[in-house]
């Protein structure tokens, strides 16, 4: 089959290779038919995700057509349904699986791999397609055919009558979105501040009023962005024209947000655990605006609000403002996403008409042309949120 | 049993845990839980022929009566490493304990306990694996490269028999890849 793998900093291929197989009672194998680029894909783009191997196939958005399904696999699934994949691998037994907490699952992270988060966090990750080894070693969902482990817990069949583009975002920034919103306890007249109109920001502000904020507020840089933000209904902010924490306190009063979301992340992920210095070094060298966003976002926060953390961390950083965050009284939510959790209830928004989540997309491409959407991606933040890549690009066109 | 130390600890720690090592021996201790009944985890443990499916290395795991089996681990250059290991005590449901049987190249003795965890945690096992290397560090040397680190080896095992045990499968992510490993022409 035809896979985008990745090789090295701002090096990625389509070529060919094998064909996954199924190698557990509980896998299905899919052919994808749309997949996305993520902004997290970037992060491994750009070289700041340890523990890749050249060859390894990225993407952890994607859809498409069960062609194949194991001795045990979902009694719910048959061959030719179209399902949209979740990110994250969850095993539905643990009890991190079993109490909701899906991206906190102990089994899907393969035994001789989990070793590397334990070392580096003090427990084991999950296991999410086409992410690093340290997050299992998946091959990802940017190729024509994927391996699904657990097929009974995470795919979720895709009703008739609904596109593609409408649903493939249930597979991750539209439920991280919305988890970054509930981590906000929004009530009544609240306002929700969000740094980072990137897709999972986009998701947030829109997730954030439908679970009745009064106010949203969106922060960056890129004009088509913030467009796209203002479309949505948020009042916007360009922290090139604008002091943003003087800004907020102006809008709200004097009060701050009552909730604020990082949805900016942090790159500098030194956290190889064969290296520690190694971690220190890259949190140092890129301990800059990026670190900046989680302070400001901090410093802005009404005193018992809300700081909900959807940005991706990987390492470590110094100048937390921890004094900010104890003497305020602030709470603060983080996490990989919850996906499995979600999915049913934002499927049914889409159908409702709720939410059009093709909003966010701004290019299309065939999977031959991946390494060009990969750095499409990265070169043009401004005019590129969203790139798709179809498998069968005549059928897409 | 609980632990009392000079220094006013007092709690279920095991001795792998302490400061000063209290022999040795190379102690390693783990804890996994596991949402399943103490006697299912007891079941699969006590059937040893079962632990090739969780374990590295293992060529072969043979039952040869209730205290006695015999081990066949790959070792370094293709050499096969074998002992025999007996029980050295069965508490049903509750607790395995076992030792090599005198002559093993690497001499090794553990236990595992099963034991009930707080309300809809399902069950706590605890092991302990001590290595005795005989010729000081270069004995250790060698049980590390036959045994892998103890630690990993040990933490790896565990992962596996909590994901046999609670979704049936042992986890893997082997698949296709590319650059020189891409596809293979058959």
């Amino acid at each position: 089959m035809r896979a985008l793998t990745w090789h090295g900093k701002h090096d990625v291929r389509v070529e060919t290779v094998d064909d996954p197989k199924i190698l557990r009672p509980r896998d299905i194998i899919i052919k994808v038919t749309s997949t996305a680029i993520c902004g997290s894909d970037l992060h491994i783009y750009d070289s700041f995700i340890p523990s890749m191997l050249p060859g390894d196939i990225l993407g952890h958005e994607f859809m498409g057509e069960v062609v194949e399904i194991g001795s045990g696999g979902s009694k719910d699934l048959k061959i030719g349904d179209r399902v949209v994949v979740p990110f994250n691998i969850a095993c539905g037994n643990c009890r991190p699986c079993t109490t909701g907490q899906f991206s906190g699952c102990d089994n899907s992270n393969p035994a001789d791999k989990a070793d590397l988060s334990e070392v580096a966090y003090g427990h084991a990750v999950s296991g999410i397609f086409g992410y690093s080894h340290m997050t299992g070693g998946y091959a990802g969902g940017q190729a024509e055919y994927v391996r699904v482990p657990y097929s009974d817990v995470g795919p979720m069949k895709v009703p008739e009558g609904l596109s593609d583009e409408q649903v493939l975002f249930l597979s991750d920034i539209f439920p991280t979105g919305w988890m970054a919103a509930e981590n906000c306890m929004i009530e009544a007249g609240d306002t929700v501040a969000v740094w980072g109109c990137g897709p999972v920001g986009q998701f947030a502000i829109r997730s954030a009023f439908l679970q009745g904020a009064a106010k949203v507020i969106a922060i960056d840089h890129h004009a088509n962005r913030l467009a796209l933000a203002a479309q949505a209904g948020a009042e916007v902010l360009n922290y090139h024209d604008v002091k943003v924490r003087e800004a907020l306190m102006e809008m709200t009063g004097g009060r701050g947000p009552d909730s604020c979301i990082d949805a900016v992340g942090m790159e500098s992920h030194g956290f190889s655990p064969d290296n520690v210095i190694d971690a220190a070094k890259a949190a140092v060298r890129l301990a800059t605006d990026r670190t900046h966003v989680l302070r400001e976002v901090i410093m802005a926060c009404r005193k018992g609000g809300h700081v909900s953390v959807p940005g991706v961390y990987g390492g470590i950083t110094d100048k937390f403002p921890v004094g900010a965050f104890m003497e305020k009284g602030i709470t603060m939510k983080t996490g990989q996403t919850h996906t499995q959790k979600y999915m049913t209830k934002l499927l049914g928004m889409v159908v409702e008409g709720k939410i059009d989540p093709t909003f966010v997309i701004s290019h299309r491409l065939p999977l031959e042309q991946a390494a060009e959407g990969y750095k499409m991606f990265k070169d043009q933040q401004d005019e590129v949120t969203k790139v798709v890549l179809k498998t069968d690009w005549k059928e897409a066109a | 049993m609980p632990l009392a130390t000079p220094g006013g600890t007092k709690a279920n720690v095991s001795p792998a845990n302490l400061i000063d090592q209290p022999s040795d021996d190379t102690l390693v201790s783990r804890a996994v839980t596991i949402s399943r009944s103490p006697e299912e985890l007891y079941r699969f443990w006590r059937d040893f022929s079962n632990l090739a499916q969780i374990m590295d290395d293992i060529e072969r795991i043979e039952v040869i009566d209730p205290v006695r089996s015999h081990w066949v681990v790959k070792g370094p250059g293709g050499k096969d490493v074998e002992w025999d290991s007996l029980v050295t005590e069965d508490v049903a449901n509750r607790r395995i304990a076992w030792k090599a049987a005198e002559g093993a190249e690497i001499q090794n003795s553990g236990w595992v306990e099963f034991r009930e965890g707080p309300e809809g945690r399902g069950t706590e096992v605890h092991a302990l694996i001590a290595y005795d290397a005989p010729g000081g560090l270069f004995g250790r040397l060698i049980a590390k490269a036959l045994q892998h680190e103890p630690n990993t080896q040990a933490r790896r095992e565990l992962r596996r028999f909590k994901q046999l045990m609670e979704t049936g499968e042992v986890t893997t992510s082997e698949g296709p890849r590319g650059g020189k490993h891409a596809k293979k022409e058959s």
